[in-house]
């Protein structure tokens, strides 16, 4: 048997690596890779959670947090192409300002 | 007993794909490790018994986001990340800041809590349940999240679209 | 049953189950050279053995044989990678489809299905999904131009079609009031008007069906919807940089989610292995499994028909119709399904 405090374990590991992930990557596409890496752990939380306490609504919030995620990663990446058209880097150390 | 194997190893595979993720400079790769690790927190869900997120955790998740973010990450044809000073600075201080506070976490979670444990399929989750719920109690955010979906098609199409040429007709001398 | 003879029959049913579809995918493209050279008016292939039905085997072994070159600019992890990602995620949905009835065998009740799940069809969805990973990852990781545009073209095309595809599957969902394709399957059964069968393409599903042919034929690639791998088009599009037994997985994994959708078509909307079943039981317990593959033949005779008999789409008008005429079409499907049922009940 699992004890659900493994599974919150788990998920503040996942939201841990995501979280380092956001700070010390410089690609601004696997700096969102690894926001969705943070919203999976919380992901995990809810589930493991809702298993818990036998009430249903934690698993129908992970479904609200992965439509957020999916509306969120859209709109993220149509921005990242824009930025990418003009400044032609990746690079987030390189988009540090305002006005070419 | 097998649910703790089973959780161990689906843990670890999780854990595994998330430190590639960070450990990996080329992005096509770090997405790659991502679908790995939302592949196993779908068998992760399956152990909890919701059978239903799991699966739209495949369809949607791994199966849809990831595959637009593959298709920008070749679209821009994203490189191999550098080194440069800041990068370096957020390495020394992130790692072992982050290293620190989810051993912290992990250790209050684990000595405060009780050793209740959480059933193989504990909830009674079958997706008519989910459906009810979904159109009964969360019918306003059901609707919110429609139109958010909406707005994000927009304003992707928009941001995304090619701007007008103003460049000049060429002369014919 | 006890978990080691439930660990036995499941590995029994696994080795059998892969069997027969890597034959089927071997004889599929038999029946597809046979069938397109009938309808161009040439035998096809008539030499290697009766009626060349030796063909795959001199095929199998010419793949195996030929020169497996990589070339020196691909990125390499993932030009190995992709075609087994396409090979498994093609070959896993077969775990959930079932192909008969309950049988007897031994005093055991075994289901004629790998394992049975509540939510085999979002299974099914949710491997189809991930076989896009394959194509994409293959046309970007050969570092040429043609394969990158094909890989794109290849999977933006799936999926937008899986859109399509997914919705044009609920009608069917709203009518049974289940995941579980056994359910489904079950729900199909009895006649109406004394001999029409209570297939669910008959019980007002034929726009779905439809729907879900043409979703189907966009989703594997195939002729109307194959600009993406046409010779004449993108040199071979996403899989031109690979030879001998990598494009042979490729190649696997275009039938094998042919046979797939076939088998997944029948089950929905044709009644899967219901027909007239009579005799002793040991027929009783076959003659399921009969009408099951007839079923899927005359789906995959009609993929083969189509593809002998209709040019292709041009990219933009392929993904107009995708996104302009087929999901909204797909929509009112459902508004109209889910309105009588609901009426009714």
């Amino acid at each position: 048997m699992v004890p659900l405090s493994y599974y919150l374990v788990l998920s503040g590991i996942l939201f841990a690596c995501g979280v380092t992930g956001f700070l010390i990557k410089r690609n601004i596409i696997s700096i969102f890779m690894s926001i969705e890496l943070m919203l999976n752990g919380v992901n995990l939380s809810f589930v493991a959670f809702a298993a818990h306490w036998h009430a249903l609504s934690g698993q129908i919030f992970v479904f609200f947090v992965m439509v957020v995620a999916a509306a969120e990663a859209t709109v993220g990446l149509a921005i990242i192409i824009a930025v990418y058209r003009t400044r032609e880097t990746l690079n987030v150390d390189q988009v540090n300002l305002l006005k070419l | 007993m097998l649910h703790l194997i089973l959780f161990l190893v689906f843990g670890a595979i999780c854990v595994a794909g998330a430190v590639n993720l960070l450990v990996q400079r080329h992005p096509i790769n770090g997405a790659l490790s991502l679908v790995v690790v939302m592949g196993s927190l779908a068998a992760e869900y399956l152990l909890l018994g919701a059978e239903f997120v799991a699966a739209v955790q495949v369809i949607v998740y791994a199966g849809a986001i990831m595959v637009l973010f593959v298709f920008v990450i070749m679209l821009l044809n994203a490189g191999v990340e550098e080194r440069t000073t800041g990068s370096r600075v957020a390495l020394l201080f992130g790692v072992p800041g982050m290293l620190i506070g989810s051993l912290l976490i992990a250790w209050v979670l684990i000595s405060r809590s009780g050793t209740e444990a959480v059933a193989v399929g504990a909830l009674p989750g079958p997706p008519r349940i989910m459906g009810w719920l979904l159109f009964h109690e969360f019918l306003l955010p059901f609707e919110v999240t429609s139109i958010l979906v909406l707005i994000a098609i927009m304003g992707a199409v928009v941001l995304a679209a090619k701007p007008p040429s103003t460049a000049p007709t060429p002369r014919e001398d | 049953m006890s978990i080691g003879t439930f660990i036995l029959v499941s590995v029994i049913k696994i080795v059998i189950a892969l069997f027969v579809l890597l034959t089927a995918v071997a004889y599929s493209v038999w029946l597809e050279r046979k069938v397109v050279g009938h309808i161009q008016n040439r035998w096809g292939p008539t030499r290697v053995g009766p009626f060349g039905l030796l063909q795959p085997l001199a095929d199998g072994v010419k793949f195996l044989f030929k020169e497996d070159l990589t070339p020196p600019h691909v990125y390499k992890p993932l030009y190995i990678a992709a075609p087994m990602i396409a090979v498994v995620f093609a070959l896993t949905s077969i775990a959930v489809i079932p192909i008969g009835n309950w049988v007897k065998i031994g005093g055991l009740s075994i289901p004629l299905q790998i394992t049975d799940v509540n939510i085999s069809l979002l299974i099914v969805l949710g491997v189809t999904s991930l076989g896009v990973y394959g194509v994409a990852l293959s046309g970007w990781s050969s570092n040429n131009k043609y394969s990158l545009l094909g890989g794109l073209r290849a999977s933006a095309q799936m999926v937008s079609y899986e859109i399509a595809l997914g919705l044009s599957l609920v009608g069917v969902l709203i009518m049974a009031g289940s995941f579980s394709l056994r359910d489904i399957v079950d729900a199909q059964g009895g006649r109406f008007l004394g001999f029409i069968p209570r297939w669910n393409i008959f019980q007002g599903q034929i726009v779905g069906f439809l729907i879900y042919l043409i979703a189907a034929y966009a989703e594997t690639n195939r002729i109307p919807f194959d600009l993406p791998e046409a010779e004449t088009e993108l040199v071979a599009g996403y899989h031109t940089e690979y030879s001998a037994m990598k494009f042979a997985m490729f190649f696997m994994a275009e039938y094998a989610n042919m046979i797939t959708v076939a088998c997944l078509a029948t089950l929905l909307f044709l009644g899967g292995w219901r027909g007239p079943v009579f005799g002793p039981p040991i027929l009783q317990a076959l003659l399921p499994v009969f009408w099951f593959v007839a079923k899927v033949f005359v789906f995959m005779f009609i993929y083969i028909w189509v593809r002998g008999t209709l040019p292709r789409f041009r990219y933009d008008q392929l993904m107009a119709f995708g996104w302009k005429f087929l999901l909204p079409l797909a929509i009112a499907n459902l508004m109209v399904t889910a309105l009588i049922v609901a009426l009714k009940s």
